[in-house]
């Protein structure tokens, strides 16, 4: 496996260079100037650079006032802040009024560790994917957060774009351009399918390795495109494998599991394993310790589909 | 547009009143509305509108134009009659106000109705916006002006002090920000419920310029408009005593007018009121 990389640094970078490129780029932050890691941009673009101060309601009202006047804001925070405070900002001044503002949910799902549920984000996917005119966005490594960042400007409309801060391995082919809706296939296989996306994709390819060894062959998606989602993918591998295994750093409700489990139960019913925070806030520990307390590690997922198979 | 600078105050309050019988119409034939409010802000709307925005209905969303937002999108009647009399809206979109499938929702839909900038309803939501709008003007170099029109109730919503604060910090002179001090909300008067007072203190105190203007005085309000900004640097602030329920007797400075549907008699007697007025 090649080197752990935090993809805050990848979506800093191509911000910048974005902004380089096209003048309508604007930041726009909640006091983390830090945590977002946009000292940089900060520095290059300062009439660009909005520090709106410890105030989220404001900020993604101030964005949809930006995207009036022509400008493309960035707003860029920690996750569990910018989405649960600011939930009525973004799902009128955003989804239903249709402004052209980008969300960068910073250091999402359980990333915090220690810092404990206040800043854990692991209801954001749901919140965010419900909301009409919204586009939900969960990169798998600092590659694809690459291509997406690219993507998301010539995009006309709000998206929520989600971008942990626990290492994860590149996965994806330098240069790769990202197409909305689509998964990427990582490893094809016909006898069980492993849908994950963020931190979880790696963790899912090694499942799948892992379950070779035993004679098991999983096909591995990487969904970062939870909305729109691609519904042929998901058709096909509950109709050509023999069941889905999902995994997502969030809870188990209303996240990728419940956006997969929608259409396979209205179309190809197929069993299914969401794997996930079982609907409880987490215990103190570190994110790295979060994830194995809650099985969200290859040896879960390979389990998960052991079990999902034997229960056929 | 651009308007002379001298005023015509006769056509101005004459528009004021036909945008509160036309409010008052709709607000009876959708059997829904805020007709108190749609009263409160009937001048402020007209004097902005008729001599004060850079709009222009065949142009609607010219990056150059004014920008207005109505905060409080509850008193849409007053805001689509506003619309109509200046050419955003026909008289005939009017009679839709509120019917199924009509533009003309109970609260505002930029996408929908021509000349609206934000979708508002949820109240503290506006200002916020103008915030924004302002910070791209000024990004831009840009001359045009924001102006926000707020509720004097709604002010109680926390999400407006945070934008207060980021006005004046970023020095956001070309945004003006009207209060339509009408001392009522839903369910009582400001005062009855969470105190407003001293509110024109308060937000100079935040670092604005307060102008406390009658807000029924349509040539205070025009030269008002008009003079922001009030200080260099400084984000302006009018605050503009209103009464609710504004020109009929029995509607004004009555709580429960703030979304009373006026049956048929009252919607008569309000209206011989109203032209007597224009006498």
């Amino acid at each position: 496996m090649s080197r752990m990389v935090d993809c805050r640094d990848a979506y800093s970078k191509t911000l910048e260079e974005m902004a380089s490129a096209d003048e309508r780029i604007v930041a726009v932050v909640n006091d983390s100037v830090g945590s977002t890691k946009l000292k940089g941009f900060f520095a290059k673009f300062p009439r660009r650079s909005i520090n709106i101060g410890i105030a989220e309601q404001n900020m993604v009202g101030v964005a949809a006032g930006l995207a009036n006047g022509g400008k493309i804001p960035y707003v860029c925070a920690a996750a569990c802040f910018l989405t649960a405070r600011a939930m009525e900002q973004i799902k009128i001044d955003l989804g239903y009024s249709q402004y052209n503002v980008k969300l960068v949910g910073i250091s999402s799902g359980m990333a915090y560790g220690e810092l404990g549920p206040t800043h854990h984000s692991i209801e954001d996917v749901g919140w965010m994917r419900i909301i009409p005119n919204m586009t939900v966005i969960v990169p798998a490594d600092s590659i694809e957060t690459q291509a997406v960042m690219r993507y998301s400007a010539a995009h006309e409309g709000p998206i929520f774009l989600r971008i942990s801060r626990v290492p994860v391995p590149d996965l994806l082919p330098a240069g790769m351009n990202f197409e909305l809706g689509k998964t990427v296939c990582l490893r094809k296989g016909n006898d069980i399918t492993l849908m994950a996306n963020g931190v979880m994709v790696c963790r899912a390819l090694q499942a799948a390795e892992d379950l070779q060894k035993s004679g098991i062959s999983a096909r591995v998606l990487n969904m970062s495109s939870v909305k729109p989602i691609d519904r042929e993918a998901i058709q096909d591998a509950a109709r050509t494998t023999g069941g889905i295994v999902t995994a997502e750093e969030h809870s188990i409700y209303g996240g990728l599991g419940g956006a997969v489990a929608e259409i396979v139960a209205q179309t190809h019913p197929a069993k299914m394993r969401i794997l996930g925070v079982p609907g409880v806030f987490a215990p103190t520990g570190s994110a790295e310790f979060l994830l194995e307390h809650f099985g969200l590690t290859a040896e879960g997922i390979r389990a998960a589909a052991v079990q999902l198979l034997e229960s056929r | 547009m651009r308007f002379s600078s001298t005023i015509d105050l006769v056509r101005l309050k004459k528009q004021a009143v036909r945008t509160r019988i036309r409010s008052l119409q709709m607000v009876h034939r959708a059997k829904l509305g805020h007709p108190g409010g749609d009263f409160s802000c009937a001048d402020i709307l007209t004097a902005l509108y008729g001599a004060v925005l850079r709009v222009d209905p065949s142009h609607p969303r010219d990056p150059q134009r004014d920008r207005f937002i109505m905060s409080k999108g509850h008193c849409s009647g007053a805001l689509y009659a506003t619309l109509a009399a200046v050419g955003f809206l026909t008289g005939a979109d009017l009679d839709t106000y509120m019917a199924p499938l009509s533009r003309l929702n109970g609260h505002p839909d930029r996408n929908k109705v021509p000349g609206v900038e934000a979708n508002t309803g949820p109240l503290g939501h506006g200002l916020p916006i103008a915030v924004g709008c302002a910070m791209a003007a000024k990004m831009s170099d840009a001359s045009w002006q924001t102006f926000v029109l707020v509720g004097d109730g709604e002010l109680q919503e926390g999400s407006n002090w945070e934008a207060v604060m980021a006005a004046a910090q970023f020095k956001l002179d070309n945004l003006v920000l009207i209060i339509d001090r009408n001392r009522i909300q839903q369910g009582d008067f400001t005062e009855n419920t969470i105190c407003m007072e001293p509110l024109a203190e308060r937000c100079r105190s935040f670092g604005w310029v307060v102008h406390e203007i009658d807000g029924h005085d349509m040539q205070a309000l025009v030269e008002c408009f008009r003079a922001a900004p009030f200080t260099q640097g400084k984000p302006s602030c009018v605050l503009a005593h209103t009464i609710k329920g504004k020109g009929v007797s029995f509607m004004e400075n009555r709580p429960e007018w703030h979304h009373h549907v006026p049956s048929g008699d009252e919607l008569e007697r309000a209206i011989v009121e109203l032209e007597e007025s224009l006498l």
